[in-house]
C-alpha cells in the first residue's frame, strides 16, 4: 500500500518533468532557428517577469484564463467540450459593461448585479449549444465554434450601433463607463500595505481575489456535491450515469448553461478592474488559451491555477525578448509546445497507471 | 446510385426555383448570378478538401478537429512557397504541411492514445502560434512587408467548358452560350444558366483537380483494398486487426491523408481564392469542413453538397448583403414548408413553434431593409448551425470512431 | 492420422499474473479437440498464442510437426489456422462480403475484384453448408448467422486447423445443434478443430479428445468416450460444482411488481420491442425471463427501470410508477443489476469508493444531505469489499483494475447493500469465475428468504430454472409461456425459447 502511494507521487511528477523536458527542447530549437541563444533567452525572460511589475500583469493575464479554464473544465468533467468559452465571455462582458453602467446600486450589490448579467448572458449563450446537442443531436464542439463566430460579429455590432457611448469623442468605440459602485476595487492599496511599491501602469485585479474563491467552490461542487458526482459521472460513463438515475439529457444542457454562465465572468476582471467599459480593445483569445490551461491543469482547480500563472508568465515574460531582437512571439510556440507534450504525458502515465494498479492487485491476491 | 442521381437533380431544381422566385420578388439579383455561383464553387472547394480531409480520417476512427489547424499550416505555407517558388509548388507545400500538422495528431491519438478532440483542439491552438511566430521571423527578416500577410502569389490558369461558358482554344474563342443566355432575364431559366455558367466558366485547373478528389475519394474507400481495409479500422478495428490489417498503419493514412487534404484546401485559400496568404484567411473553414461531413453522413457526395450550401452562403455575404437579406426570405420558405410536414405528421406544437419562427424572420425581413455589415459576415456560421440542426441527425458514424485503439484491444 | 497442431510447455506472464504455466496439447488431424476449463483458467490465452495474437514467454508450438513462432495473426493465418471468436468480430456496417473477404481481398488490377469473391464465398458457402447472402449487411443478421459469417471468414483463408472459442455461449439448442452438424462435416473434411468451451455435456457431444486446464495449466488430457461430465468437472475446478438451485417456498402474499399490458413501441412504427407483456411478482419470489438474446428482455430490463418510455401500467408495492424517473425508482428500492456491467455499472477508471457511489447518490447512507459523506463512503466501500469478498487493496483501487469476477461481487454487494425489495438482475453470472458465481447465487437466494422479488434474466439455462420460482419465456418481445422450472429441462426451455414446441 505504501509502495502504492509512493509510486503515484512520482508517477505525478514524471508526467510534467516529461513534458517540461520536450516542450524545453522545442523552444530551445525554436530560438536557435533565429540564431540566438537559447539560454540568453530564458535569462532575458526570467529576469524581466521576475519584476515586481511584471508578476504584476501575470496575475492580470492569469485571472481571466484561471475563471474561463474552470469553465472549461465543468464540461470536461461532464464529458463534453465547452469551446465556445470566448464567445461566451465576450458577451459576458459587452452586456455587463452596458447594462450596468445603466443604473446605479451600493458597491457591493452593483458588482454583483453586473456579474449576474454577465453570467446569464454568458449561461443562456452556451445553453444555445446544450440545447440543439439534446433536442437536435448536433455535436456541441462545432456548435459552440460557430456560436464563437457569432458572438464576434454580434458583439461588434452591438457595439458599434447601440452600446456605443456618443457622448464621448474618441477613436475607441467603447460603452459609458461604469460609475464608481460598479467598479472592482484595485488590489493595489492592500499590497502598498504589505510594502509593495507602486508599479508604473501596474496593479492587481481584484477579481484575482474572486477567482481564487471561484476555485474552492468548483472543487467542492465538483468532488463534494451530489451534483458534482452525477456531473462527473456522465462524464466517466454516461450510459452507467443513466442506469444510475442521472437525467443525461438534462445534464448536458445543465453542464453547458452552468460553463457558459462561468464564462461569462471571464471578461469581467478588465472590464470591472481596468477599463471600466467594454471598448474594442477587449482582449481576445482568452477562451483558446483557457482551453490550454484547462488541458494542462487537468481539470483540477489547483492545476488549473497553476497552468493559468504559468502561461501568464511566459506571455508577460516574453516580451522582453523584443530587447534581444527575438520575436517575443516565441511563448506561444512555448504553450503550444508545453501543452501537446504535457496531454501525451498524461495519457502516457494513465495508462501506466492502471497497469501499475493491476500489478499491485494481482500482488496483494495472491498474498 | 441512379435514383440518388434523380433525387438530386429533383432538390437542385426545386431550390434553383425558389431562389429564382425570391430574387425576383426582392430584386436582390446577385442570388442567381453569375458571380455568385462562381464564387460560391470557389469558397465550397476549400470546404470540400476539408470535408473529404475528414472523411479519410473518421473514416479510419479517428476524429479531426485538427482539420482547422492543417488547414491554418497549409494556408501558411501555401503562401510563403507560393510566393517564392510559384503557385503549384505552393500548393505542394501547402500539402505536405497539412500533412505535418496531421502527422503530429497522429502521434497522439494513434500512438499515444491522446483523446481524439482534445489532440485535435492543441492542434488548432499549436497551429495558429506557430504561423504567427514563422509570420514575425518572416517579416523580422525582412520578407514578408507584415507580420500577418505574405506577398502576392502568382495566380494559376483557368478554363471553361467549351461551346457553353466561353474560354480559348488553341486561338479559337469559344461561344459563351450560358452567358448569353443568363443575360436575357428570362425567369428561372436565365437563373439556371447563370448558375451553369458560374460553375463551369473561368474555373481555376485546382478548381477542377479539388472536385475530382470528389468521386477519387469514393473510388478509393469503397473500390479498394486500401479503402476497405482503412475502413475497417473505424468500424472494428479488433476484428480488422485479427485479420491481419495493420490497423496503425490504416490509421496513420487516414489521418495523413487527412492532413494533405486539408492542407490543400488552406493552400487554396491563399493561392487560388486570393492570392496571399493573410492571418485569420481560414476562419473556421476547417471546422465547416466537418460540419460538412457530418451532412453529408461520411459520404463524399453528400459532403459535397453540404460544402455546396456553406459556400454559396458564405458567396451571398462576401458579394453582396442585399442577397443576404433576401435569404431570410428563403429560410422563411423552408421554415414554411417544414410548418406543412409538421402538420401532415400531426406535430401541431413544432408547427406553431415553427411557424412561429417563420413569422418571426418573415417581420424581420420587412422590417430591416440592409442587413449591417457585422451581421452579414455570420453569414456562413448561421447557415452552418441551421443546416446541423435541421439536417436529419441520423448519422451512420464509422462504428469505432474516436474511440483510442490499442493493439490487442488493451485500454 | 497425424499431428496438426502441438503445444509445449507454454508459458505466458502478464503484469503480475501467470495466465498459463506449462501447457501442452497435441490436435489430430480430423478430430474435434476440446478444450475446457473455468473462466479465467487461461483457455483465451492459449488460444491467442497459437493464433498469433500474444507471444508465449517459453515454450514451442509446431504445426504440422514443424516448429513455428508467429508474430501474429498473419502468421497464423500462413500457417492454416483460423480462429472463429466468442465475441464476433465483424463490422457491423460491413456486408458479409466485405466481411469475408477483408485482409485477403481479391484484386483485379486496383480494384477489389468482388465478382470473384461473391462466386468464391458462396461455393464455399454451398460446399460446407453454411448458406448465406452475401450483400447483406452483418448488422441486419442474427446471432447463429453471423456465426456462419465467421466460419466463412476463416475458411476463406484457407485454413486447415480451426480454433473455435466458446462458440456455443450465444446460441440456443438448436443453433448449437446446426453448428455440430457443420463441425463434424468439418472434420470429415480432414480439418482439425479446437472447440473451447466450460459446457461439458456439449464437450462430450463433440469432442474426439479433451483437454483439461486450470489455473493456467493442463491437469488431463482425454478420451472423449472415457469420461463422464462429473469426471471433467471435478477436474476442471479440482473440487465440486456449484448448483444454482433455491429451496422451498418463500412466496409472500403482497405483490411487489406488477406490470399489465406493457409495450413498447417503436418509432418506424414496425413491430413492438416488448408487447403486451403482464404479470405479477410477489415479494419472495423469483421470476426467470428466459429467450434467446434480443428478444425483448433488455427492453424490458429498461422500462421496468424507466430508462425507456413504454404503453400499459407498472405498478411497485401496488403504486403506479409510470410517471417515475429513474432516480426516483431507485428511491424507492428497486435494484439493478444490468447485463454488461462495464457499460453500465461502473466507471471504469473511478476508484471502487465513487462506484459504490453510483446508483446510490441520493440519499443514505452515501450522502449527508447534498453532500457526500466521505467517511461513512470509505467504511461502507470497505463492508462491502469484505461481505462479497471483492479481492482489491483498498476502496482507492480503480474499478478497471479488478477482475471481471470480482467486479461483478462489487456491483452485487453494492445493490444488496440498500435491501432493495426488488431486484431485477440481467445475467449476474455471466463471465465470473466458478467461486464468485456460488457467492452470488447464495446471496439471492438469501435475499429471497428476507422477501426481496428478483426479476432474473440469463442466458445459461441452468442458472434459471435453478434459481427461478417461475419463467417467463419471451420471444419477439412476446411472453409465450408460461413454465414451472421444477419440471422443465434446458431442452424443453431451449425448444421454447425458439418458438419450436
Amino acid at each position: 500500500m505504501k509502495k502504492l502511494k509512493l509510486s503515484t507521487v512520482a508517477l505525478a511528477i514524471a508526467g510534467p518533468l516529461a513534458a517540461a523536458v520536450v516542450s524545453i527542447t522545442i523552444s530551445s530549437l525554436a530560438v536557435l532557428a533565429s540564431h540566438k541563444s537559447p539560454i540568453d533567452a530564458y535569462k532575458t525572460m526570467w529576469d524581466f517577469g521576475t519584476t515586481s511589475g511584471s508578476l504584476m500583469q501575470m496575475l492580470n493575464t492569469a485571472t481571466p484564463y484561471y475563471i474561463a479554464a474552470l469553465a472549461i473544465a465543468i464540461t470536461f468533467r461532464a464529458g463534453l467540450f465547452n469551446i465556445g468559452v470566448e464567445g461566451q465571455l465576450r458577451l459576458g462582458a459587452i452586456f455587463g459593461a452596458y447594462l450596468g453602467a445603466k443604473f446605479i446600486l451600493p458597491p457591493v450589490l452593483h458588482i454583483i448585479a453586473i456579474m449576474v448579467i454577465a453570467m446569464t448572458i454568458g449561461g443562456l449563450w452556451a445553453a444555445i449549444a446544450g440545447y440543439l446537442k439534446v433536442k437536435r443531436g448536433v455535436s456541441e464542439v462545432i456548435s459552440t465554434i460557430m456560436l464563437n463566430s457569432l458572438a464576434g460579429g454580434l458583439s461588434s455590432y452591438l457595439l458599434a450601433n447601440y452600446f456605443v457611448d456618443r457622448t464621448t469623442n474618441s477613436n475607441n468605440m467603447s460603452t459609458k463607463t461604469l460609475p464608481a459602485s460598479g467598479q472592482f476595487p484595485d488590489l493595489m492599496p492592500l499590497l502598498n500595505k504589505f510594502g509593495v511599491e507602486d508599479q508604473p501602469g501596474g496593479g492587481v485585479y481584484g477579481m484575482l481575489v474572486f477567482a481564487i474563491a471561484l476555485g474552492f467552490v468548483f472543487w467542492f461542487v465538483i468532488n463534494r456535491t451530489r451534483f458534482g458526482f452525477e456531473l462527473r459521472a456522465s462524464g466517466s460513463n454516461p450510459i452507467a450515469a443513466r442506469f444510475s438515475g442521472v437525467n443525461s439529457k438534462r445534464m448536458v444542457f445543465v453542464a453547458m448553461a452552468l460553463s457558459g454562465a462561468v464564462a461569462g465572468l471571464a471578461g469581467l476582471p478588465a472590464v470591472l478592474g481596468e477599463t471600466h467599459a467594454f471598448n474594442m480593445g477587449f482582449r481576445t483569445g482568452i477562451g483558446f488559451s483557457a482551453i490550454a490551461v484547462a488541458l494542462l491543469g487537468r481539470n483540477n482547480p489547483l492545476g488549473m491555477g497553476i497552468s493559468a500563472l504559468l502561461f501568464g508568465f511566459l506571455e508577460v515574460s516574453s516580451r522582453s525578448l523584443e530587447l534581444i531582437d527575438i520575436a517575443p512571439e516565441t511563448y506561444v510556440i512555448m504553450q503550444g509546445s508545453i501543452l501537446l507534450s504535457s496531454v501525451i504525458a498524461y495519457e502516457v502515465v494513465r495508462r501506466y497507471k492502471i497497469t501499475l494498479q493491476s500489478k499491485e492487485l494481482a500482488k496483494a491476491v495472491a498474498e | 446510385m441512379k435514383t440518388k442521381a434523380v433525387k438530386f437533380l429533383r432538390y437542385a431544381t426545386i431550390l434553383v426555383f425558389v431562389l429564382a422566385i425570391i430574387r425576383q420578388i426582392t430584386g436582390a439579383s446577385d442570388l442567381t448570378s453569375v458571380g455568385t455561383a462562381s464564387a460560391a464553387l470557389l469558397l465550397s472547394v476549400p470546404i470540400v478538401l476539408a470535408g473529404l480531409g475528414g472523411l479519410f480520417s473518421e473514416r479510419s476512427g479517428v476524429v479531426n478537429i485538427g482539420l482547422e489547424g492543417m488547414m491554418v499550416m497549409g494556408a501558411w505555407a501555401g503562401g510563403m512557397i507560393g510566393t517564392k517558388h510559384g503557385p503549384w509548388l505552393g500548393l505542394l507545400a501547402a500539402i505536405v504541411f497539412g500533412a505535418v500538422g496531421a502527422l503530429v495528431h497522429a502521434i497522439a491519438t494513434i500512438t499515444f492514445g491522446v483523446d481524439h478532440v482534445v489532440s485535435g483542439v492543441a492542434i488548432n491552438i499549436i497551429a495558429m502560434g506557430l504561423v504567427r511566430y514563422l509570420s514575425t521571423l518572416l517579416y523580422k527578416a525582412g520578407t514578408w512587408q507584415g507580420p500577418s500577410q505574405s506577398p502576392d502569389v502568382n495566380s494559376i490558369g483557368t478554363n471553361s467548358l467549351p461551346v457553353l461558358s466561353g474560354g480559348n482554344y488553341f486561338g479559337w474563342k469559344s461561344p459563351d452560350l450560358l452567358a448569353s443566355l443568363a443575360e436575357k432575364h428570362w425567369f428561372f431559366i436565365s437563373d439556371l444558366a447563370a448558375i451553369l455558367r458560374g460553375i463551369t466558366g473561368d474555373l481555376s485547373y485546382v478548381t477542377v483537380l479539388a472536385i475530382a478528389m470528389v468521386p477519387l475519394s469514393l473510388f478509393v474507400l469503397w473500390k479498394t483494398a486500401f479503402g476497405l481495409r482503412l475502413r475497417s479500422a473505424g468500424e472494428a478495428p479488433i476484428a480488422a486487426e485479427s485479420l491481419g490489417v495493420n490497423v496503425y498503419a490504416m490509421k496513420y493514412a487516414g489521418v495523413l491523408i487527412s492532413g494533405g487534404l486539408a492542407g490543400l484546401g488552406g493552400g487554396f485559400l491563399a493561392i487560388v481564392a486570393a492570392n496571399h496568404y493573410q492571418e485569420n484567411q481560414v476562419a473556421g473553414r476547417g471546422y465547416i469542413g466537418l460540419a460538412a461531413l457530418l451532412f453529408g453522413n461520411y459520404r463524399p457526395g453528400g459532403i459535397m453538397m453540404g460544402a455546396g450550401l456553406f459556400g454559396f452562403a458564405d458567396a451571398l455575404q462576401l458579394r453582396d448583403s442585399a442577397s443576404v437579406h433576401a435569404l431570410i426570405l428563403l429560410i422563411v420558405v423552408v421554415l414554411a414548408a417544414l410548418v406543412v410536414r409538421d402538420i401532415r405528421k400531426g406535430k401541431i406544437v413544432k408547427a406553431a413553434l415553427t411557424f412561429a419562427f417563420a413569422g418571426l424572420s418573415l417581420w424581420y425581413f420587412m422590417a430591416v431593409k440592409e442587413l449591417p455589415g457585422q451581421l452579414v459576415t455570420m453569414t456562413p456560421y448561421i447557415a452552418t448551425l441551421l443546416i446541423m440542426s435541421l439536417a436529419s441527425q441520423r448519422l451512420r458514424m464509422p462504428a469505432a470512431d474516436g474511440i483510442p485503439y490499442r493493439r490487442g484491444g488493451l485500454r | 492420422m497425424s499431428v496438426a497442431v502441438e503445444l509445449r510447455h507454454i508459458s505466458k506472464r502478464f503484469p503480475g499474473v501467470i495466465a498459463n504455466k506449462d501447457v501442452s496439447m497435441s490436435v489430430e488431424t480430423g478430430t474435434v479437440h476440446a478444450l475446457v476449463g473455468e473462466n479465467g483458467a487461461g483457455k483465451s490465452t492459449v488460444m491467442k498464442i497459437l493464433y498469433g495474437m500474444q507471444r508465449p514467454d517459453s515454450g514451442e508450438i509446431l504445426v504440422n510437426g514443424t516448429t513455428v513462432h508467429f508474430k501474429n495473426p498473419n502468421d497464423a493465418i500462413e500457417a492454416s489456422i483460423g480462429m472463429v471468436h466468442q465475441h464476433f468480430m465483424l463490422a457491423d456496417n460491413f456486408t458479409v462480403l466485405e466481411n469475408v473477404i477483408l485482409g485477403s481481398e481479391p484484386q483485379h488490377g486496383i480494384t477489389i475484384d468482388f465478382a470473384a469473391a461473391r462466386t468464391k464465398v458462396v461455393e464455399m458457402a454451398a460446399q460446407y453448408g453454411l448458406e448465406i447472402d452475401p450483400d447483406v449487411l452483418v448488422e441486419e443478421l442474427g446471432v447463429g448467422q453471423r456465426q456462419r459469417v465467421e466460419i466463412l471468414k476463416v475458411l476463406y483463408r484457407g485454413a486447415r486447423i480451426l480454433i473455435f472459442d466458446e462458440p456455443t455461449a450465444v446460441l440456443v439448442p438448436q443453433e448449437v445443434d446446426d453448428l455440430f452438424n457443420a463441425l463434424k462435416g468439418l472434420r470429415a473434411q480432414g480439418m482439425a478443430i479446437i472447440f473451447i468451451s466450460h459446457k461439458l455435456d456439449e464437450v462430450l457431444r463433440v469432442a474426439d479428445d479433451v483437454t483439461v486446464i486450470r489455473a493456467g495449466s493442463t491437469v488431463a488430457e482425454v478420451k472423449s468416450k472415457d469420461v463422464t461430465a462429473r469426471q471433467l468437472a471435478e477436474l476442471m475446478v479440482g473440487s465440486e460444482l456449484p448448483q444454482p438451485s433455491t429451496h422451498g417456498d418463500t412466496r409472500r402474499p403482497e405483490i411487489t411488481l406488477a406490470l399489465k399490458d406493457v409495450s413498447i413501441p417503436t418509432k418506424s412504427g414496425s413491430r413492438d420491442l416488448i408487447s403486451h407483456v403482464t404479470f405479477n411478482l410477489h415479494a419472495g419470489e423469483v421470476v426467470g425471463i428466459a429467450g434467446v438474446e434480443g428478444n425483448g428482455q433488455a427492453e424490458l430490463v429498461e422500462a421496468i427501470m424507466g430508462l425507456r418510455d413504454y404503453t400499459g401500467v407498472i405498478e411497485f408495492s401496488a403504486a403506479n410508477i409510470n410517471d417515475l424517473s429513474v432516480a426516483h425508482r431507485r428511491d424507492l428500492g428497486i435494484g439493478l443489476i444490468p447485463e454488461d456491467r462495464q457499460r453500465q455499472a461502473m466507471m471504469m477508471e473511478s476508484p471502487l469508493w465513487e462506484n459504490r457511489i453510483l446508483g446510490h447518490q441520493r440519499g443514505k447512507p452515501v450522502m449527508n444531505g447534498f453532500v457526500l459523506d466521505m467517511k461513512t463512503i470509505m467504511t461502507d466501500t470497505k463492508s462491502i469489499m469484505e461481505e462479497f469478498d471483492v479481492r482489491a487493496p483498498g476502496p482507492q483501487t480503480l474499478a478497471a483494475a479488478l477482475s471481471g469476477g470480482n467486479q461483478q461481487k462489487f456491483i452485487v454487494g453494492r445493490e444488496m447493500s440498500k435491501a432493495p425489495s426488488l431486484l431485477v438482475a440481467s445475467h449476474p453470472t455471466r463471465g465470473v469465475d466458478v467461486g464468485a458465481q456460488g457467492a452470488i447465487w447464495e446471496e439471492l437466494r438469501r435475499a429471497r428468504e428476507k422477501g426481496m422479488a428478483i426479476v432474473l434474466i440469463s442466458a445459461d439455462l441452468e442458472e434459471l430454472i435453478g434459481m427461478s420460482d417461475r419463467l417467463l419465456v419471451m420471444l419477439r418481445g412476446v411472453v409465450t409461456a408460461e413454465l414451472d422450472p421444477a419440471k422443465t429441462t434446458p431442452e424443453q426451455l431451449g425448444s421454447a425459447m425458439t418458438g419450436a414446441s
